[in-house]
């Protein structure tokens, strides 16, 4: 009976070598992606036991963590409230992260590989692992100037401002209305939460959306700044006193009997004007019939150009702008619309604010970033974020051709409300139509320069307790633009 | 002048200086779970240890007294485990006492088992003087292990815990008679087997190279698989009936050297878990908690978070009393190999796995070593249950097969677990000193006297 004995040994050798290579696959091999799961509470509990980083605007926190009495040890608190949640997010217990907490996560809870030395030193001298800190682009007075611009328009204001430096891409303002309280979110009392996030999710009005990033919607006449630089890299317009087609109302022959007709129904001031007029007056006929003669497929490169149909934002979502689906061909008329910012064209304000920039900048397209530095627990620097370009727009001399067409829109044109004496300012004014029961949306794009400091803002109100007929993007958004760029400025 | 008989060293020192440091495992362990989780070690430790001590040192005098010859290692392993286990469970306690006050610790309850543990052990050892007078009792053994399985299914005194029944409550107290039916099963195996080894070994066909048994032969193996399937249907305990079955296959290979057996075996086994699996619901719930457990998070959340602990632990482990095994729910029982995963890692789980395959070698040496065949089937059968359970549960937790209950032996909080598995230690070490013990001197000097010369006056 030794034999069998002998092989029940070695069939039992057989299993337990199966147990140890399997242990062996779970808690070595598989450990990192079953450390990454999704609902994996030890992980989260671990990192709510953590000295978590800050998130820093200009020194101060935006995002800390303080003691905890309760069994987490540390809280989570942003000091500024709602005002810079869209660029935070939230650290939550029950509901994850967003935003920078979400993307710089591994620097902030100190996992990050440029922190090994720190953990290693931390692990021997027995202490708990301590979070990087993370400082962002933002210049806090033009934030909180956007911001209160904003809200000065009365409750219930849904809109959006934000404003980067062109020559560098950097963000100066990101500002989203109405916003939420992530301190609400990172709260330990989880019954809350729960009763908090319900809440927010449920709202028609989105709070937790970045209107900056996330939300595409009709440019309107602000697009028309992309269709002139069409026009003047295809070389359909040489120069900004060169007459082009204008009147009350684009018609498009071949029996099609929509007509395209101007903002309040008004004419443009003759049937022929100059190019710099027509953007002083936002003529929908000029640039209905500029775009036509662009063509839709150099008028999508051009847009494509300036950087819709991409994410070139590293660290928060973004939505892609659009001019229209690439495979779609559009009928003249819906050419003409797309030219004027309506028909499919869809954009986020930063998104705008990157084409005021690429003007104010030569052409060029900077990639816009929030985070500038990222330093270890003992403040050393790991990464400083360099500026990109991201694409070149137009030549410089369109850009500057675009600029006098800009700064003459603030002098004479519908955008005199951003007017700052001494600066060289310009800007666009858009009014978007969308659907026919709910106001028409109210934009501005601008940028100004004061010697080497530069500024390019945009601005959107989605809605407000305005009256429609008062609603116009030179009233409404173009003094909130100019409060930005006077705070960034320091004037 | 005496015949020059190899004596097997009684190892006695080895097994005493084993058993301090398996002792100071557990007391270490006891220690550090107070440091992680309350930060100071407990106020109890010296007391507590200090009982431990005289427990142990009293356990290891009786085998000094009952069984000079048995092997020395087996003792201070079961002894290592014992206490990790003790630990961890109170490490547990600790766990929910921090959220629920009103928590009722186990660990005491574990203690007290352990001590009657070691009573049966040395029960065993001192009533049991030679293991082969069990083999007289085979057929009494047999019939308790059935009247033992049948007591849960009856009404009144079987209880229903956790979707299984395999308990039976008298008063406060809960016994699962499963543990004890394992040790009467692979004694009536063992004897039974050992009579009928030769006409089940010598009459069959060959088909394909393989000796099939006769058909009538089949008759006991076929009873066996009928015995665990219908502990699988109507006590819903799949662990059981997998250890039952895989006792009785491995035993007759044994006995009769035949591996057509374990064909047959292994085509009934498989049969029987593909029909169950078509059959019962609870089955396929647990192969696809196997398969794919992150398929439906709420139901296999159990495994999920098992698994988590384990990763949590990573390679060293996050340290006894710094770790999460409250989520893992039965972290104490079911799940303990990966809650000490998680504390101890998984260099801490390699050793546990060490220590068990150790007491496998051990048990499977003793077998080897037997004069007779009833203690050498017996001895495989204990052996072979330590490392069935081992292997289902490990196994289990650690997604290696399909989850099925079955305690871990001497770490699981659990009475009837911890009291058998010690009693089959007990068992073990009576064969091994029966083995061990040289054959009584047939005293050689006798013959070498001169031949009596007897007076017929």
């Amino acid at each position: 009976m030794n034999k069998p004995i002998r092989n029940l040994g070695i069939a039992c050798l057989v299993m337990f070598l199966a147990l140890l290579v399997n242990i062996n696959y779970v808690q070595f091999v598989e450990a990192d992606s079953l450390n990454a799961k999704n609902g994996n509470k030890r992980v989260i509990n671990e990192e709510f036991s953590r000295d978590r980083g800050s998130i820093l605007v200009d020194g101060k926190p935006i995002a800390e963590s303080v003691k905890s009495k309760d069994e987490y040890k540390y809280q989570r608190k942003y000091p500024e409230g709602g005002l810079y949640a869209p660029i935070t997010g939230y650290f939550s217990y029950v509901f994850g992260r967003s935003g920078l907490e979400n993307s710089e996560n591994r620097v902030l809870s100190g996992s990050d590989d440029r922190l090994f030395v720190n953990r290693v030193v931390d692990l021997l001298s027995n202490k708990q692992p301590k979070g990087g800190s993370v400082e962002v682009t933002i210049d806090p007075l033009a934030q909180k100037t956007a911001a209160d611009g904003l809200e000065a328009l009365g409750k219930g204001t849904k809109g959006a401002v934000a404003a980067i430096n062109p020559k560098t891409g950097a963000i100066l303002a990101m500002v989203s209305q109405p916003s939420y309280n992530p301190n609400s979110l990172a709260s330990h009392d989880f019954a809350k939460v729960q009763k908090t996030w319900q809440r927010l999710t449920t709202d028609d009005d989105q709070p937790m959306l970045n209107r900056t990033t996330q939300q595409t919607l009709p440019p309107g006449s602000t697009f028309k700044l992309v269709t002139a630089a069409a026009a003047l890299e295809n070389g359909v317009v040489d120069d900004i006193d060169d007459k082009v087609k204008a009147g009350a109302r684009l018609s498009f022959g071949g029996g099609i009997t929509y007509t395209l007709p101007n903002e309040n129904g008004g004419n443009c001031g003759g049937d022929r004007i100059t190019f710099e007029q027509a953007l002083n007056v936002s003529c929908n006929v000029a640039f209905g019939a500029l775009a036509l003669k662009v063509g839709q497929k150099d008028l999508a490169a051009q847009a494509a150009k300036f950087g819709f149909g991409t994410d070139p934002l590293s660290g928060l979502p973004m939505n892609p702008s659009r001019f229209t689906s690439a495979d779609t061909t559009l009928e003249q008329p819906q050419l003409a619309q797309s030219g004027i910012g309506q028909y499919e064209v869809a954009a986020t304000p930063l998104q705008m604010a990157m084409v005021a920039g690429a003007i104010a900048n030569d052409g060029n397209v900077m990639k816009p970033y929030i985070v500038d530095t990222v330093r270890a627990p003992n403040l050393r620097v790991l990464d400083k974020t360099q500026p990109q370009r991201h694409s070149e727009a137009v030549s410089p001399t369109t850009a500057r051709k675009l600029r006098e067409m800009m700064v003459s829109t603030v002098k004479v044109g519908t955008a005199t409300s951003a007017q700052i004496p001494g600066i060289e300012v310009g800007a666009k004014t858009g009014t978007a139509q969308s659907t026919a029961d709910r106001p028409p949306y109210a934009w501005f794009v601008s940028y100004a320069k004061d010697g080497d400091d530069e500024v390019a803002v945009a601005v959107l109100v989605e809605s407000s307790n305005t009256a429609r007929s008062e609603i116009a993007g030179g009233r409404l958004a173009g003094p909130i633009a100019k409060s930005v760029m006077e705070a960034v400025l320091g004037k | 002048m005496t015949t020059p008989v190899w004596v097997p060293r009684k190892r006695r020192g080895a097994e005493f200086f084993l058993t301090v440091l398996a002792v100071f495992i557990g007391i270490a362990a006891y220690a550090s779970v107070g440091l992680g989780v309350e930060g100071t070690i407990p106020a109890d430790t010296y007391k507590l240890g200090g009982a431990l001590i005289v427990v142990a040192i009293a356990t290891h005098l009786v085998v000094r007294r009952v069984a000079p010859y048995a092997d020395p290692v087996l003792l201070p392993l079961v002894i290592a485990l014992n206490g990790l286990g003790l630990a961890m469970i109170y490490r547990i306690d600790l766990g929910y006492q921090q959220v629920n006050p009103d928590w009722k610790a186990l660990a005491n309850g574990q203690l007290m088992w352990t001590g009657f543990g070691i009573v049966a052990f040395a029960l065993v050892l001192i009533v049991v003087r030679d293991h082969r007078r069990l083999q007289t009792l085979t057929y009494t053994f047999g019939f308790a292990a059935i009247v033992l399985l049948i007591l849960p299914l009856l009404p009144g005194i079987g209880r229903n815990i956790r979707g299984a029944r395999i308990w039976i409550g008298l008063g406060p107290f809960s016994f699962q008679p499963g543990e004890a039916a394992k040790i009467c099963l692979a004694i009536f195996f063992a004897g039974y087997l050992v009579v009928k080894r030769d006409a089940l070994a010598l009459a069959g066909r060959r088909v394909a190279g393989i000796d099939l048994p006769r058909g009538r032969d089949l008759g006991p193996i076929l009873a066996g698989w009928l015995l665990s399937m219908g502990i699988l249907i109507f006590q819903r305990d799949l662990g059981s009936s997998l250890l039952f079955f895989g006792l009785f296959v491995v035993l007759l290979y044994i006995a009769t050297e035949r591996p057509g057996w374990l064909v047959v075996g292994g085509v009934l086994f498989a049969a029987g878990a593909y029909l169950s699996y078509l059959a019962f619901g609870h089955v396929q719930v647990r192969v696809n908690a196997w398969l794919d457990p992150f398929s439906d998070p709420d139901r296999n959340y159990q495994v999920i978070n098992g698994l988590f602990g384990l990763a949590h632990g990573g390679i060293l482990g996050q340290g006894l009393g710094q770790g999460s095994p409250n989520l893992t729910p039965f972290g104490f029982s079911d799940f303990i190999a990966a809650s000490l995963g998680e504390e101890l890692g998984l260099t801490g789980l390699m050793a546990v796995l060490l220590i068990y395959g150790l007491i496998v070698e051990r048990g499977l040496r003793i077998a080897l070593t037997c004069r007779d065949a009833f203690g050498k089937l017996l001895a495989a059968g204990l052996a072979l249950s330590i490392a069935i359970q081992v292997f289902v549960v490990v196994g289990g937790v650690t997604r290696l097969i399909p989850l099925t209950g079955l305690t871990t032996p001497f770490l699981a909080q659990g009475g009837s677990s911890i009291v058998m598995n010690w009693a089959i230690i007990g068992l073990l070490l009576r064969i091994s000193d029966q083995t061990r013990r040289p054959a009584p001197e047939i005293s050689a000097f006798e013959s070498d006297e001169p031949t009596q010369v007897v007076k017929l006056s």
